[in-house]
């Protein structure tokens, strides 16, 4: 048994691919191993990875596969043996096995008597095996974005492989990645530890013979030394705390080898700027943590994760230069925000024709004329349901959503846009009301994210996507497969989010009906696309299991909430013992009536039938339960209505188990038919029950 | 008690100091050196000695200043680190040698950065140029948070797959060289310095008056419709030329030597021109959003028929 150590080195892999193919090639370097049995019992798989390398480290490796015995089948005994000598065929099959006749062996099968012979297939060894696979398992790791390197174009990865390390044991496999033969030295930190190779004795020295040339390639350990980097240098400050960022932190961890962190400082002035401007310079563009005080508000410092340990001079030089840089952008956001505030928002409204929406369906002048259509009906529809809403800031904020996206701050903090206009609007004496829902129209911005906090937010968020997926959808931009260039999905799960999380009374009839634009099929497209994503939303954000979900959207897909919460009634229900052989009558019932239909059978009226018992009994239970079972369900009351169901049980089982459905007779299986088919309908309205898998 | 010796701080590099280093970095390791190319571009990957010289298989190495145009950019000379034009040092490594980063590192050292006081990223961002049909992958490099170069493993151009690819390293001479003299300005950026009496000229000195010209013009005076007339007739002129071209490939009975006589570099300059005056009409407000991408197509178009023509000649060189 050995230890087996990989590491693929690289020019710098770009940060966000990291942490998903250091895993990825964890997994198929262990998959390699499991199938060919090579990964001894109790065996450990460890991965690592730093801007430069990508590493497995198996514990355990077998140094070959056990041989193994494999029975072989030849011709009949009767063609391989005449009077007992063996004739050709049984010569050429124990040539073809390699073993003498004398070996071979009788076997009796079904089909009768059979040459038979044992061969054992000699293990390969691990190294010969992993010469052979590793190339195509590394070369075969998924990437974002791939590049060509080498001359004739042999293959495609994220960045050139520099070097491979492959160690089984102290000696090394003799295996080709990209045209480099691997070896077992690695290469430290660029500067700190410079081109010198790193020879690795062994697999077990791995880990530390980096440390040892400035790099720490375990990515957890790198991580906790910038969290704890970031707590000390934030401790300079009192009463100071960085403000936590968790992709950031991801981030910044996969771009350094040997992290360390410096505090630096911003003139106090720039504070005047919005919050949301100074983070995202600091965050999105220079990779900077925010620092803020005990009341949460922003502090003049920012803190900058390094790849390199210098000494205090060298600190002070690489804090002099980064707070250069932050200052220039300060300055120049600066610069924008005042520009903009010259011309107000309500002034921009007519430059929003020469901002393209989509080339096909113009400008955001006519999506703006556009929303504000659809807003006004989403308004009577909420209204009529008793909703009140400030209507004249909603119209206010409809008008200006978008004009932000002709400031210069936006062009140049694209991800700004929404919230630059709410904060715009804010600055230029505009209530409350309106630059809320123009600051948060874009949230949810995934299904993680939370909806808009106004209810005038959240009917201007619905608008303004129900009109993008509607226009898209008559144009042909429908998402197809893995292509959906204007993310008509996330649009789409943000409207089920908002309907499902707000108290808002719209259905997506109501949305697609405020849209009430296009062509019929073209809507029946944007209602199947908007009921999938509700689909969607049920079995991946709220985490039913589908066929839950596939039983409440069959018996009704339109009202959001009403939806998920006959979701979690059938959820509650489903494991119990009279509610399974309930899921499991219903589903015979479906069977019975498809069957009766495709033989022409038809339904009748119980009454002036001979009915047996057990049938009077389901039929007289189900009109019994029909109104109690309709007045639950009215008010909503799901989990009372399912268990008044339950009841049902003995009496169905009695009938299923007394009464032949399909009789001869034809008036009593009319009858019968009859009386199974009111049960389906008056009891399938909180959802199909015959989708529930019952074991 | 011993003084405390300070060594005389060395002052830092000049302008056009860095460019000399830099020059010589390159050309001591096989780098033929061009001189700015002279049709105005937008940047270096535009002249011919990067846009032509990556297409088809022959080995290139070559380094070039090259002032690049970027009208939308300009701020009258007012803002202390944009420009209307700045210096690209631009280096093209055909096909790029294994150790093109450390190679890399080695020419931040030859401008006289001690990597060991400062730090440094290369972090992901790949560079695409569609008016040229050009994209690659890289990264930018990080210095103390600064960009200080453009780091770009070419894959296409022309809308045509390298094979080879090369590296190109664009230095952005001004950044560096501000990053260097630790100014807050460009134009404080020492340009040179008269080795006898000492004596500055700066970066204001030499180009401040033509950056706030330049801006006016751009802004300001540039003629739309006289703009848009140019555009057009250099770009029939280059689709006629275009034209040429190809019947002249295609046909079989053209003689080598007649082939070979075609004016590419001029139908590219052609070219390069239509692009120009494209950033002049966009700075001037003249181009819509909507507009903005049948622009673009329309030079792509130029570039892509352009980089076709020139490969087609080059087998031609390579099979006579």
């Amino acid at each position: 048994m050995a230890d087996f150590l990989l590491e693929i080195g690289l020019d710098e892999i770009p940060a966000r691919m990291i942490a998903q193919a250091e895993a990825e090639l964890g997994r198929r370097v262990t998959d390699l191993l499991t199938r060919e049995r090579l990964l001894a019992e109790g065996g450990k798989v460890t991965t690592y990875s730093t801007p430069r390398r990508l590493a497995v480290v198996v514990e355990g490796v077998l140094e070959a596969q056990q041989d193994q015995q494999e029975q072989l089948t030849g011709p009949s005994w009767k063609v391989a043996f005449k009077d007992g000598a063996p004739t050709p065929a049984a010569e050429a099959f124990a040539k073809k096995a390699g073993l003498a006749v004398t070996a071979l062996e009788k076997v009796v099968n079904a089909k009768g008597e059979y040459v038979g012979a044992t061969v054992t297939r000699k293990g390969r060894s691990a190294s010969e095996l992993l010469a052979a696979e590793l190339p195509k398992e590394v070369l075969g790791l998924y990437w974002a974005k791939n590049m060509y390197w080498r001359a004739g174009k042999p293959e495609r990865f994220v960045r050139p492989v520099r070097w491979v390390v492959a160690l089984l044991g102290s000696s090394v496999v003799s295996v080709e990645i990209a045209g480099i033969a691997a070896g077992n030295t690695t290469r430290g930190h660029r500067i700190l530890h410079g081109e010198a190779p790193v020879v690795l004795p062994s697999v077990k020295s791995y880990a530390e013979a980096l440390r040892s040339a400035f790099v720490v390639v375990d990515v957890a350990e790198r991580r906790q030394t910038i969290r704890k980097a970031l707590d000390k240098a934030t401790r300079t400050v009192a009463g100071a705390c960085w403000r936590e960022d968790e992709p950031l932190v991801e981030t910044v961890t996969h771009l350094t080898e040997w992290p360390t962190v410096i505090l630096g400082n911003f003139e106090p002035e720039y504070l005047v700027l919005p919050e949301e401007v100074l983070v995202t310079v600091m965050r999105d563009h220079q990779k900077y943590f925010a620092v803020e005080g005990a009341d949460g508000k922003l502090l003049p410092h920012f803190l900058a994760v390094l790849n390199i340990q210098v000494d205090e001079e060298g600190y002070a030089t690489i804090r002099h230069g980064n707070q250069k840089v932050l200052r220039a952008r300060f300055k120049d956001a600066r610069f924008f925000w005042d520009f903009d505030q010259k011309v107000f928002l309500a002034d921009r409204v007519a430059s929003l024709k020469n901002v393209t929406f989509q080339q096909q369906l113009g400008s955001y002048l006519s999506k703006t004329i556009d929303n504000d259509e659809v807003v006004k009906r989403l308004i009577s529809a909420v209204k009529a349901a008793g909703v009140t809403c400030d209507e004249a800031a909603l119209l206010k904020a409809t008008e200006l959503a978008k004009t932000d996206l002709t400031t210069e701050l936006v062009k140049e903090f694209t991800e700004l846009q929404g919230i630059i206009g709410g904060l715009y609007a804010k600055a230029q004496g505009l209530s409350e009301a309106v630059a809320e829902a123009i600051y948060w129209q874009y949230k949810p911005a995934s299904t993680e994210d939370s909806i808009p906090p106004t209810v005038e937010g959240q009917l201007f968020g619905l608008a303004d996507r129900i009109v993008t997926i509607g226009q898209m959808f008559s144009i042909a931009m429908a998402p197809t497969g893995s292509k959906d260039p204007f993310a008509l999905r996330r649009a789409a799960n943000s409207i089920v989010k908002i309907l499902a999380e707000s108290g808002l009374p719209l259905t997506l009839g109501q949305v697609i009906d405020a849209y009430g634009r296009g062509r019929e099929e073209d809507l029946q497209k944007v209602s199947a696309f908007l009921q999938e994503r509700l689909n969607f939303y049920l079995k991946d954000v709220r985490g039913f299991s589908y066929d839950v979900v596939n039983a409440v959207l069959a018996a009704g897909a339109d009202d959001v909430r009403d939806t998920i919460a006959r979701a979690e009634a059938l959820t509650a229900v489903r494991g119990s013992e009279d509610f399974a052989a309930i899921s499991a009558a219903f589903k015979r019932i479906k069977n019975i009536l498809k069957q009766a239909e495709e033989k022409g059978y038809a339904k009748s009226a119980a009454a002036g039938a001979e009915l047996a018992a057990e049938a009077k009994a389901l039929a007289d239970a189900s009109v019994t339960l029909a109104p109690k079972f309709a007045a639950l369900r009215e008010a909503h009351n799901y989990g009372e209505a399912l268990a008044l169901i339950a009841t049902l049980r003995p009496t169905v089982d009695a009938f299923f188990d007394k009464v032949m459905v399909l009789d001869p007779d034809e008036k009593l299986r009319g009858a019968h038919l009859g009386i199974i088919d009111e049960v389906l309908s008056r009891f399938s309205t909180i959802a199909d029950f015959s989708e529930i898998v019952t074991s | 008690m011993a003084a405390t010796q300070t060594a005389p701080t060395k002052s830092p590099l000049t302008f056009q100091e860095v460019l000399f280093r830099l020059q010589n970095f390159w050309a001591e390791r096989g780098c033929i050196l061009q001189q700015p190319y002279d049709v105005e571009v937008g940047a270096g990957t535009m002249a011919p000695e990067t846009f032509l010289r990556v297409l088809g298989p022959k080995p290139y190495r070559v380094g070039y200043a090259q002032p690049s145009r970027r009208p939308a950019d300009g701020r009258y000379g007012e803002n202390p680190n944009r420009l209307f034009r700045h210096t690209q040092f631009q280096l093209i490594l055909k096909p790029p040698p294994v150790n093109v980063q450390e190679l890399y590192l080695k020419s931040l050292e030859a401008i006289g950065i001690d990597l060991s006081k400062h730090d440094l990223k290369f972090e992901e961002d790949n560079w695409e140029g569609p008016t040229v049909g050009a994209w690659g992958v890289g990264w930018q490099v990080m210095m103390d948070g600064m960009e200080i170069t453009q780091f770009t493993y070419f894959q296409q151009c022309g809308g045509l797959d390298l094979d080879p690819i090369c590296a190109e390293l664009t230095y952005g001479l001004e950044r560096l060289t501000a990053f260097l003299q630790d100014v807050d300005s460009v134009y404080d950026v020492v340009w040179s310095r008269d080795p006898e009496t000492g004596a500055v000229v700066t970066y204001g000195d030499v180009r401040l008056p033509e950056e706030l010209q330049y801006s006016v013009y751009n802004f300001e005076e540039a003629d739309v419709a006289r703009l848009w007339e140019h555009f057009n007739s250099y770009e029939a002129e280059a689709h006629g030329l275009i034209a040429r071209g190809n019947a002249l490939l295609a046909d079989e009975g053209a003689a080598p030597k007649e082939k070979k006589r075609f004016p590419l570099i001029s139908t590219y300059e052609l070219a390069l021109k239509c692009s120009n005056l494209f950033n002049v009409l966009d700075a001037r407000g003249a181009i819509s959003v909507t507009e903005r991408v049948g622009m673009i197509g329309r030079i792509r178009n130029l570039a892509v028929g352009v980089a076709k023509i020139y490969a087609g000649m080059q087998l031609l060189v390579a099979s006579s």
